[in-house]
């Protein structure tokens, strides 16, 4: 993603107007290059340990035991939290819930920004949402907030988040967590 | 698909709000003598709706999802229309048609489901008002009934186009004047569940929601006969409260009235839907 929101709605934030594309294979986005992921992974690491009140949302795809990897990477998101000072904040599931949502408990993709304010978060990661409600929530925090969002995708990422990581798995979210520990270590962060 | 996807990981049992949890525990999956019944004890697949206070609709939906007998496989489709409001707050896999097209995106569900999972049973229903059945999508809901596509048509008549100000539908009795229909409607009401049984429909019903037991047996009865022999209505009387001018605690008292007359209980089974129906009371499912 070119900038840091709140970029509002004029023009409206969508990352491939502005002639962003997700990372190939084996790559990362981070704002508007593409770079190795490992670089990718520490920026998003120190981005997540020194922004105020660092959130992790999983989605669905992580939050329920459907598979055998969502109860692996529940475990990874649990010990990734703990390593990167993170609260974990819910996207349960997709309904506009309207008239209210309680932004304290949950993340909505259809008005993501609420959570975002009230939580005064300036730092995320998204884990486990379906991608096409990961588009539409990253891009209106875009709009709305200036929370630096790192995506975390088992597919080919989203180009409207500020670091985004793909194809990952297991293997890859152990990747991170371990340069998350390097990275925590190297700023002095207990 | 199986129920585990309600199952929350442990790990994340503490942060999700009791509502999912209860989705996982106390929602009746995997019983198919499901029913209205458990309705004070369970729960329900329906958190939260954002129709008028004492909307009958909303009973009528709230009824539908405690009688489905496969809620973990069952598709809903619905349409435009109040009922559309209401979708997106339920746990099972609801698909939002264009307004009308909602029998040709069930037909098409139902054949692709039948294709990828030919060992397993997948419901597919339909839920629409007057508006979506019988004016603007008449000809794909009467077409889905022609091909004989295994689906469940269900129809929410309130007659009128209630969310768009009281416009009449082709479902308004003649005569009935609404806010935007202000000199009568000027033709009879349309006997869809007459143009259901002409055009091959095996399970016909036409009933108020005012007896939950009633609706769920309709309901039980038009899903396991679209599941093996093929299209089912059922026509149900969800009158607007707001647009005849009644308070929200006379939605119930409106449709006990019209059950004597207009919507008396009516039901068309083939010959086919009668010995399904005789199998499933045998295996003690209705």
């Amino acid at each position: 993603m070119a900038k840091l929101g709140p970029a509002h709605y004029s023009p409206y934030p969508v990352a491939v107007y502005e002639g962003v594309l997700t990372p190939p294979k084996g790559k990362a986005l981070m704002f508007t290059e593409i770079v190795d992921e490992e670089i990718a992974m520490r920026e998003a690491a120190k981005a997540m340990l020194t922004r105020e009140n660092a959130t992790i949302f999983p989605g669905p795809q992580v939050l329920y035991a459907w598979n055998e990897e969502a109860k692996e990477k529940a475990k990874l998101i649990r010990e990734m939290a703990e390593v990167l000072n993170a609260k974990i904040i819910p996207m349960y599931d997709y309904r506009p819930k309207y008239p209210k949502i309680d932004p304290e408990v949950e993340i909505n993709p259809n008005h993501p920004n609420l959570t975002i304010w009230h939580n005064k978060i300036k730092a995320c990661i998204f884990i486990g949402v379906h991608c096409h409600y990961a588009n539409v929530a990253l891009k209106i925090i875009r709009s709305e907030t200036d929370c630096f969002t790192i995506a975390m995708c088992s597919q080919a990422g989203h180009e409207d988040a500020m670091i985004t990581l793909r194809d990952q798995h297991v293997e890859e979210i152990e990747k991170f967590i371990e340069v998350a520990k390097e990275v925590k270590k190297e700023l002095g962060i207990s | 698909m199986a129920y585990k996807i309600y199952k929350v990981n442990e790990e994340f049992r503490d942060i999700v709000p009791q509502e999912v949890i209860d989705l996982e525990e106390k929602a009746t999956w995997g019983n198919p003598k499901r029913g209205v019944m458990d309705l004070p004890v369970s729960k329900e697949l329906l958190e939260e709706h954002s129709l008028c206070a004492g909307c009958p609709e909303s009973a009528a939906i709230r009824y539908i999802l405690a009688s489905l007998p496969n809620p973990e496989d069952t598709i809903i489709v619905n349409s435009t229309g109040c009922t559309s409001l209401v979708f997106p707050h339920i746990s099972l896999h609801t698909v939002h048609s264009l307004f009308g097209n909602q029998n040709s995106v069930a037909s098409g569900i139902k054949r692709v489901l039948e294709w990828r999972f030919p060992d397993k049973v997948k419901d597919v229903v339909v839920l629409a008002g007057d508006g979506a059945t019988v004016d603007i999508g008449l000809d794909y809901t009467l077409q889905s009934f022609f091909r004989q596509e295994k689906i469940t048509t269900i129809c929410f008549d309130n007659e009128v186009y209630a969310n768009t100000g009281g416009q009449e539908s082709g479902l308004t009795p003649k005569g009935h004047v609404f806010k935007m229909a202000p000199k009568g409607k000027q033709f009879e009401k349309v006997p869809m569940w007459q143009l259901a049984i002409d055009s091959g429909c095996h399970y016909v019903a036409r009933l108020t929601v005012s007896s939950p037991k009633k609706v769920e047996r309709v309901i039980k009865e038009a899903i396991y006969v679209a599941r093996e022999v093929g299209p089912t209505y059922i026509h149900l009387y969800t009158p607007c409260i707001l647009e005849i001018g009644l308070n929200s605690d006379d939605g119930l008292d409106e449709m006990r009235s019209r059950d004597k007359e207009r919507f008396a209980f009516f039901e068309y089974k083939t010959p086919e839907a009668e010995e399904v129906i005789a199998k499933y009371k045998a295996e003690g499912l209705l």
